[in-house]
């Protein structure tokens, strides 16, 4: 693996570029891997290159139906965040976070993790009442979070209404500033690069028909396109495909999949500083580092595979936008698009072992799976090598749905009365 | 009139001048010019500058494609766009346009320093660096690199502009009024067919504006056009231009931005900018034509390097030379007709370049007969010159092998590639396309959608062959509807056919890592960077778009993505199609937020839900709170009355005598039928098989997780109806819930449900003298606890109007809730208004009613509970129907989790100091243990009380139930706050005021 760094850049800059070698290689499947992920996503990836550094286990393949980092991990808005209101999520986020801060490092590949601070937006008293729980708990959980007045909230994102008679005016926010954004690409293509180095197979193209399982019920292997391939062990991180996979090995998941979208907008100069989320609006916004406004909408209505979805949710996405930012109104999308969200009951993820011997599953992160990538590659790798959770996704079973013993961030904000 | 301009050509009115500055320098074009061809004919070739190198570009295109000639348009305050692109932005008079991503000044750009360290800046050099040392990312490198991001600026006021947005139901939609569209459009619009016709250009025609020449059935091209448009017209066809097809979605529903005063001097009064159109077609036929590639060559992005049959555009359709010396350099037919045309014009085309060992003779001859230099067999390596270009140095090339290179002076060299057919709509429909090896190009295969491909867009070529697949394709559409006739073939003199070859980049004698041949003008993607993404492991097309970015420019990579795939594949040494295509996606064109949002703006971004008591709020000077969609009054402040005083004052005046509350957002649903009981047992966790007609019940509702949900009181009519209230947020979600049980899981039962929530105005008195002051006004029932105690209901008359009398109490005060018809709310309102006046009658807001039913430990869902609290959590142990079979929620709430011992359960707390807790503040029973702490609960409610003499809250704390008296602490960010568990009623604990 070249090193990459100024020198490395400025050395093959003057050679013409013609001595980069490539990043990852296309690899054929062997016949027998000890661990086999299913899903190259950065969870996918990531969960192959922790086992290869940090459980010694290298005889890995990672394999996928499509190219890596093609799924939700290329399609997401890329907010990353730990601001979460119970122990248990407050706990992997905030791992991952701290994973974030040094990912760059750890793969020796930019993966941009820009800390601008992540502004959620208050538009009315049951709002303030749930964010203040959330900052209260964050505040004894150690997890970075704090209240800013509507003018505090102007002052930190100037496009930002503040007026008193928006439709839902501002009431105040809750800010992370350690939260903020990553390229997303280069999270698969670093954690790509970095298995692959150190060893695992990288199966493109190849769809996992079947999980098979041994006489005993153990698992087997993999059914795919290119033959069956034998393995030890079997992690899927299939994203709004891991219901179908693991049905093959007869274990059903509570999940449902629904399209979510995203769109951009024309590349402008730098006028959007941090990240905000409303979740009352329905509007969540950052600026890219090609100057694109990056914006995420919400999930359709109705279960569906179709990676591509309906006009009016996205009519009403940009509407929230111009209400919450109405400087923005005569800005362009440039480009919308939609992927497959896997979404649990109480909407919290599923990093587990499973009743079949030798099979896990990373699953159920619906609209908010790429700003746990590290932490859930991290603790899911720990669960595959050691036949055991890590500590940090213990709470993450699949068994919390058959014991009520749920992880519901979700329901902590539902509106009434 | 300029030197550019040539007489008697183009479609632009030569009487009309318009002025317009760029820069701030005034230019003047004609009417129908876009800034574009204006400039063009001002001499004007610099227009922008690129993304990543600030290199100086010109336009390359004609149209919506353009990559390059991106401007800041601006109308005065709060009306300016960056990025919008010349080639279709219409000249008005005022107009005032400027360049882009250039300091200082558009000829003089500091950002082009980048240019001259281009090595550096390759493709994804930035995932390889500003790593160390790590402190710097945050502070220095990443501040770098966003200060370098976009290229216009944002707007930065209001826009003061308004969009609308319209529904359209038709039989055939086609896509593009060019030959194959208007073709379509005229076979299909018989048998009253409901035809539309769209095009994003300001006029129709597509590429006849282009092609004066033809004869189509003896008429000359744009004779037979303007004859064609009122042919359409009287067959009833609805002609829209200036209008994108932006989108094509499920079931043949397309959307589309229709442009209405983006190109008038003067904004007429009351017209929106633009218009959203949703269009659900029956059949839709995609007639988007072809677009010209450029050729990848080392300078092939310095101004004045343009497409040739965009140089033929500007010069038919307006009347513009975009050189007077211009060579031209082609891998197809179409550029030699380009040179044809602008040699004919006047200009001194200074050489034919085509890379193709031969070329058909009767160019060859029409070439000769203009007496024009022919290049056959040759490749282009270099062009010259900074703002514009000066000559174009030209290579033979024989066996492969490329000879000596010599220099040609020119002023626009205009190029061809090809041509590419315009697929974005139809890849919207995740239609598959299929590689055809002799075109060199994608065509569609099949889609899920009913719609059909007709002209360019499916490889043909040729006026003729165009003309006549439209009214094939217009035909078979309007067959397929029950349609007949249509349009008979016609045929087309003067025709210009042709073919060409496809070329990955030119062959060059030059170091081509050095090449900067550019393959996505706008964010600076050479070919050599496609080939250095190949070489570091991208293999898929995928990848290599998001490693390099071609393809994802402001154009939608409608100039680069062919060429991009062309490449990447041949780095791959792979053929086409195994290298994949990446998706197009929406819209076709940017496409303003303005348009997407419509009517959904300010005040009416959503409805604002109003009782009909609102109006007396407003007038009694209300503050309001929003709670879901509606608006409920929060507090009536008087003069001078912080909310804290209000509040209060409200609360005492309630318990001291009575007080008046606007409760018609509670959710109401109409539960009626013979299986009536039957489906509120099986909903709620309650039993009400016993509960008589009369009276009413508090009931809970939980999901099928066992956790609470919802709840409300519900009064039983009849045996058969049910009036059920729901809380306010809950009302669509609970009608929903039930619904879903009954549709899907119970359609055995025999059960209506209807919402009326919005039929009935709800007005509840509450207090000592609520009875005294109510029943003077009721007919038909005696106010006392032997004829109507607590929790009854009936129907009556209240005040002359028809009511539902309930008596209830989410006070702890004797309460009525009395609801009448909707329109007559407010009549009732002031009637109790006046004949409470005796008693001091209060009007109070939701946080009265809050603080109220606090006191009196009654729970608001969404507040105390948060989705995680069984029934027995809260309390509510005993409005579960144990004995009942089943329920909803019945099997969640057995889960051993929810009956496990610890749970977080809903207490009341009372400050050791007085002080008043924060809502949502955290609970721990350790308040000197180090971060993290163990979390044992939250403050769930917290208000003053005057009623209790001091704070009060409601809190959920693990155990709390069997902790009474224990002491609790909340850390707060100053201080440690000592609160004492109690029982959650805090007022009349023995419902001693319930009773009159």
């Amino acid at each position: 693996m070249t090193h990459f760094s100024a020198f490395s850049l400025l050395k093959n800059a003057l050679t013409g570029h013609k001595n980069w070698t490539e990043q990852w290689p296309d690899s054929q499947p062997k016949a027998e891997y000890d661990v086999v992920i299913v899903g190259a996503g950065g969870h996918g990836l990531g969960a192959a290159y922790y086992l290869a550094k940090e459980h010694g286990i290298t005889n890995v393949a990672v394999i996928d139906k499509g190219w890596l980092g093609g799924g939700n991990t290329g399609r997401n808005t890329t907010i990353i965040r730990s601001n979460y209101l119970y122990d248990e999520s407050a706990r992997l986020y905030d791992h991952s976070v701290d994973l974030w801060e040094n990912l760059s490092q750890e793969l020796n590949y930019n993966v941009m993790y820009s800390r601008r601070g992540v502004l959620m937006l208050a538009h009315n008293v049951h709002d303030v009442q749930s964010f203040k729980r959330h900052i209260h708990s964050n505040r004894l959980n150690g997890v970075d979070n704090r209240w800013l007045t509507p003018e505090e909230c102007k002052a930190y994102c100037p496009p930002l209404s503040i007026s008193k008679s928006a439709r839902y005016p501002v009431m105040g926010g809750a800010l992370q500033e350690r939260a903020g954004t990553a390229r997303h690409d280069a999270v698969a293509w670093g954690y790509a690069r970095g298995a692959a180095a150190r060893g695992v197979d990288i199966i493109q193209n190849c769809p996992v028909t079947a999980i098979r399982r041994n006489a005993d019920g153990s698992v087997a292997g993999v059914e795919t396109a290119r033959g069956f391939i034998r393995a030890k062990k079997v992690g899927v991180s299939a994203a709004g495909h891991t219901s179908v996979v693991m049905q093959t090995a007869e274990v059903r998941l509570p999940l449902e999949s629904y399209p979510l979208q995203a769109l951009v907008s024309e590349p402008v100069k730098p006028v959007f500083p941090c990240v905000v989320m409303s979740n009352a609006v329905h509007a969540y916004i950052s600026q890219s580092d090609k100057g694109e406004l990056v914006i995420g909408s919400g999930t359709d209505q109705y279960t569906s595979y179709s990676q591509r979805g309906g006009l009016p949710l996205i009519e009403h996405t940009v509407a929230a936008i111009a209400e919450v930012f109405p400087i923005f109104n005569r800005m362009r999308m440039l480009r919308k698009w939609g992927g497959i969200v896997d979404v649990t009951p109480d909407r919290s993820a599923i990093i587990s072992k499973t009743p079949v011997e030798g099979l896990y599953v990373n699953c159920g992160w619906g609209t908010g799976g790429f700003k746990a990538t590290p932490g859930a590659a991290h603790t899911f790798a720990w669960t595959i090598a050691k036949d055991e959770p890590h500590p940090i996704n213990a709470p993450f079973t699949m068994e919390r749905f058959r014991t009520g013993r749920l992880i519901d961030e979700a329901a902590a904000a539902a509106v009434a009365h | 009139m300029s030197g550019n301009r040539v007489a008697g050509k183009g479609r632009v009115d030569v009487g009309k001048s318009v002025r317009f500055t760029f820069d701030g320098k005034p230019f003047v074009g004609l009417k129908g010019d876009t800034v574009s061809s204006a400039l063009l004919a001002n001499g004007v070739h610099l227009m922008g500058r690129s993304f990543k190198y600030h290199r100086p570009r010109g336009p390359v295109a004609a149209g919506s494609e353009e990559p390059n000639a991106l401007i800041g348009t601006r109308r005065g305050p709060g009306r300016f766009e960056p990025n919008t692109r010349a080639t279709v932005q219409e000249i008005w008079q005022g107009l005032e346009t400027t360049s882009q991503n250039k300091y200082p000044s558009l000829k003089w750009d500091i950002g082009a320093v980048n240019d001259a360290a281009y090595m550096l800046f390759s493709a994804g050099f930035y995932y390889k660096t500003f790593m160390w040392p790590k402190s710097f990312w945050h502070r220095v490198y990443e501040p770098f690199i966003r200060a370098a991001a976009g290229l216009g600026v944002s707007p930065t006021e209001e826009d003061p502009d308004t969009y609308a947005s319209r529904f359209l139901h038709c039989d055939v939609l086609v896509v593009g009024a060019g030959p194959a569209g208007l073709a379509a459009a005229r076979a299909a619009a018989v048998d009253g067919l409901k035809v539309v016709l769209v095009d994003e250009n300001a006029e129709v025609g597509g590429s006849l504006l282009s092609e004066p020449q033809a004869l189509v059935d003896g008429q000359r091209a744009w004779d037979w056009l303007a004859a064609e448009v009122e042919a359409l017209k009287a067959a009833g066809v609805r002609i829209m231009t200036r209008t994108t097809a932006i989108g094509y979605y499920h079931q043949n529903m397309i959307g589309m931005v229709e442009r209405l005063t983006d190109h008038l001097s003067d904004l007429p009064a009351d017209t929106p900018r633009e218009r959203m159109w949703r269009v659900r077609a029956k059949r839709v036929v995609l007639a988007q034509g072809a677009l010209e590639k450029p050729l990848v060559f080392h300078g092939n992005d310095c101004p004045g390097v343009m497409l040739a049959g965009s140089a033929q555009t500007y010069l038919n359709r307006y009347g513009v030379l975009v050189g007077q010396r211009p060579v031209i350099l082609t891998s197809h037919d179409s550029a030699w007709f380009a040179a044809f045309d602008l040699a004919d014009a006047g200009a001194q085309v200074q050489a034919i370049v085509d890379t193709r060992e031969s070329v058909r003779d009767d160019l060859l001859a029409e070439a000769g007969k203009r007496g024009i230099r022919l290049k056959i067999g040759h490749t282009a390596t270099a062009t010259k010159g900074r703002l514009r270009v000066t000559s174009l140095r030209v290579n033979p090339v024989t066996d492969g092998k490329v000879g000596a290179g010599y220099v040609i002076g020119c002023d626009a060299v205009l190029m061809s590639g090809g041509w590419t057919p315009s697929l974005h709509l139809f890849s919207h429909t995740r239609g598959s396309l299929a590689w055809d090896e002799d075109l060199t190009t994608f065509l569609p295969k099949d889609t899920p959608e009913n719609c059909v491909i007709a002209g360019a867009s499916r490889g043909l070529w040729g006026v003729e062959a165009v003309l006549n697949d439209g009214a094939d394709k217009g035909r078979a559409v309007a067959a397929d509807l029950g349609g007949t006739g249509g349009e008979t073939a016609c045929s087309v003199a003067s025709d210009r056919t042709g073919t060409g070859v496809s070329h990955t980049e030119l062959p060059t004698d030059l170091n081509p890592g050095k090449a900067k041949a550019f393959v996505d003008y706008q964010n600076d993607v050479t070919a050599k960077d496609l080939r250095l993404a190949v070489r570091e492991g991208m293999r898929s097309i995928e990848h290599v778009k998001r490693y390099t970015t071609n393809g994802m420019a402001t154009d939608q990579g409608k100039m680069s993505n062919i060429n991009g795939l062309n490449i990447a594949a041949d780095a791959l040494g792979k053929k086409q199609p195994q290298v994949g295509l990446t998706t197009f996606r929406p819209p076709y064109t940017p496409t303003s937020f303005g348009a997407f949002a419509g009517y959904h703006r300010g005040a009416h971004f959503e409805v604002t839900r109003k009782t009909r008591i609102d109006g007396w709020a407003e007038e009694n000077g209300a503050v309001f709170e929003p709670v879901g969609q509606w608006r409920r009054a929060w507090h009536f402040p008087k003069p001078g009355e912080d909310m804290d005083t209000a509040v209060r004052r409200e609360c005492v005046a309630t318990r001291q005598s009575v007080g008046i509350f606007d409760a018609s957002t509670l959710g109401k649903i109409e539960v009626v039928g013979p299986d009536a009981v039957e489906f509120m047992n099986r909903m709620y966790t309650n039993p009400w098989t016993k509960l008589a007609p009369g009276r009413c019940r508090y009931g809970l509702l939980c999901g099928d997780d066992g956790f609470i949900r919802d709840d409300g009181v519900i009064g039983r009519l009849t045996t058969d109806r049910f009036h059920v209230t729901t809380t306010t947020g809950g009302a669509a979600r609970v009608l929903n819930m039930m619904e879903d049980y009954l549709q899907t899981e119970w359609p055995d039962l025999n059960v209506w449900l209807t919402s009326t929530t919005e039929q009935w105005a709800t007005i509840a008195l509450n207090g000592p003298k609520a009875a005294a002051l109510l029943a003077p006004l009721v007919e038909g029932v005696d106010l006392t606890d032997e004829a109507f105690p607590h929790m009854s209901c009936v129907e009556c008359t209240v005040a002359g109007m028809p009511a539902r009398l309930f008596r209830v109490s989410f006070t702890g005060e004797i309460g009525f809730e009395v609801n009448v018809p909707a329109p007559r709310g407010r009549t009732l309102w002031e009637v109790l208004w006046e004949a409470g006046r005796q008693y001091d009658i209060c009007a109070y807001g939701t946080e009265t009613m809050h603080v109220l039913r606090a006191e009196k430990g009654y729970i608001i869902v969404g507040q105390d509970t948060d989705g995680t609290v069984t029934p027995k959590d809260a309390g509510l142990d005993w409005a579960v129907g144990k004995s009942k079979p089943d329920f909803v929620g019945k099997r969640g709430m057995a889960r051993p989790d929810l009956t496990s011992e610890g749970r977080k359960q809903l207490v009341g707390l009372l400050t050791e100091d007085h002080s008043r807790l924060e809502e949502g503040a955290q609970i721990v029973f350790d308040p000197t243990q180090a971060l993290p702490m163990t979390m044992v609960g939250h403050v769930t409610s917290s208000y003053h009380s005057d009623a209790v003499g001091r704070p009060i809250a409601l809190a959920l704390v693990e155990g709390g139930h069997g902790r009474m008296g224990e002491t609790v602490h909340i850390p707060m960010p100053d201080r440690t706050i000592a609160a004492k568990i109690t029982p959650m009623v805090f007022v009349d604990p023995d419902n001693a005021r319930l009773k009159i």
